[in-house]
């Protein structure tokens, strides 16, 4: 296990610092994909909640394009249409670095809002790109997750912010 | 707290130029997402491919975490099934004697049934099963209604096949990998199924809506319309669904235009069927002195 621990120096490996926030992003995917099948949607999109816990608590982390490969990898795992998730979180990434151009006060409570605003957008662009792709559905069916999800974000920003410690300990 | 650091802060041309061409490639990135919808859109075939591999790395998660899922979720009910055992009991050995009673009844309906067949030299599609799988899961969140079905390619599964549960219909292939494959629910938006109802032998279109339901259309106008508790079955029009499988029950009806909830319950589903898929008939010929 020594590529992801420290070295001698007491510097974390690269490979922590660098894998550990797109490997529970993807995680973050995959949760969805456990085992209770529903005729209506339940969970709220953990890979998108993970994936903004770790924009928002380490803006310099990622580079401006780490959105593309996320979303199409949550694409593929989800099974939503190839395309979608990858252009609205990347969307939403850049919108994110609009917010951080302007220099203004930020806490906790402007990150929950602005995580609001990212994932109120993602839904319904996936509402938008799943009807335009396969037609049909209501738009209400997506209420309940959406609400879950903005309420589920301080929980997955805690735990971020707590593997953020684990990550760049020595 | 002050505005975060972020990687914009810098006066270095190289870490610019770094910061230019991670929003140019961006930008580019969303550009090419929107033509991957745009390409999902008009070939929903086109990715089948790269999805079908996705499904068979992301269904071993679904499988080893499902007997785990099973025995919390019937944990809770086990325990209500235990306080109420005798009331229970008493009421389903009335129905059990009732349920025995109407299958002598259909015993002999079959026979006669299979009798008048003969008579009238009328062969039934007698398909047999492909693959009869475990479904291991499904999408969760998202608008789409899918279940993971623990079968693929390698066992003969192919796209559009109608899949069934013992209790009735659950819906039709949309995505093959090698060992597992994508189910579209009755359920999803993009589910259409042709029915009738066993009361009155209406037509109708079963279209799904994405959040548990299925919404039913009369084909008939000014027809005997739906009750609530009616049976829909498929009706076998324009191939894919072989006729007469269990479907679901009217739920409520407002003129010609009906709710159902499916009869197979994904949530409470083990094992289903691959059926093969019936044979569609010939498409109708253009009308003659048209240009084309």
């Amino acid at each position: 296990m020594s590529i992801i621990e420290s070295d001698l120096l007491g510097r974390p490996s690269p490979l922590r610092l660098q894998a550990l926030p797109v490997a529970t992003t993807l995680l973050g995917s995959c949760v969805n994909l456990l085992p209770f099948i529903s005729t209506a949607p339940v969970l709220p999109p953990f890979g998108l909640l993970m994936a903004l816990a770790w924009r928002l608590l380490r803006p310099e982390l990622w580079a401006a394009w780490i959105a593309l490969p996320l979303g199409l990898a949550d694409d593929l795992i989800t099974g939503t249409a190839p395309g979608s998730a990858m252009t609205l979180w990347t969307i939403a990434f850049l919108g994110i670095d609009l917010i951080d151009a302007r220099p203004m006060w930020r806490d906790h409570w402007l990150d929950w809002w602005i995580a609001s605003g990212a994932i109120l957008f993602c839904a319904l662009g996936q509402w938008a790109f799943g009807s335009f792709v396969a037609g049909g559905g209501a738009l209400w069916p997506m209420v309940i997750p959406t609400i879950l999800a903005i309420l589920c974000f301080p929980p997955i920003a805690r735990l971020c912010a707590a593997l953020d410690r684990w990550r760049l300990a020595k | 707290m002050a505005p975060p650091r972020h990687r914009g802060r810098g006066f270095s041309r190289r870490i610019q130029y770094g910061l230019f061409f991670g929003y140019v490639t961006a930008g580019i990135g969303v550009v090419a997402g929107l033509a991957l919808v745009l390409i999902a859109r008009f070939d929903p075939l086109a990715f089948q491919g790269i999805r079908g591999l996705a499904l068979d790395m992301t269904a071993p998660i679904a499988t080893a975490t499902r007997p785990i899922v099973r025995g919390g979720g019937s944990l809770a009910s086990d325990i209500g099934d235990y306080f109420n055992a005798a009331s229970e009991n008493r009421a389903l050995r009335s129905q059990l004697a009732d349920a025995q009673r109407g299958l002598i009844q259909a015993r002999v309906l079959a026979f006669e049934n299979a009798r008048l067949k003969r008579t009238l030299k009328l062969v039934g599609d007698q398909s047999q099963p492909i693959v009869a799988a475990r479904i291991v899961g499904s999408d969760l969140s998202g608008t789409r209604r899918f279940a993971t079905l623990a079968a693929g390619r390698a066992d003969g599964v192919e796209t559009g096949e109608p899949v069934r549960a013992a209790d009735g219909l659950v819906g039709r292939i949309a995505e093959v990998g090698a060992h597992a494959s994508r189910i579209v629910l009755l359920t999803d938006g993009g589910s259409a199924v042709p029915l009738r109802s066993v009361r009155t032998g209406e037509a109708a279109l079963g279209e799904g809506r994405g959040e548990g339901t299925i919404e039913i259309h009369s084909t008939v106008v000014g027809g005997p319309g739906f009750r609530r508790g009616d049976l829909l079955v498929t009706s076998g029009v324009g191939g894919v669904y072989p006729p007469d499988l269990p479907v679901g029950v009217v739920t409520s009806a407002s003129g010609e235009i009906a709710t159902a909830i499916p009869l197979a319950q994904p949530a409470k589903l083990d094992f289903a069927l691959v059926l093969p898929q019936a044979p569609a008939p010939p498409p109708i010929a253009p009308p003659a002195g048209r240009k084309r």
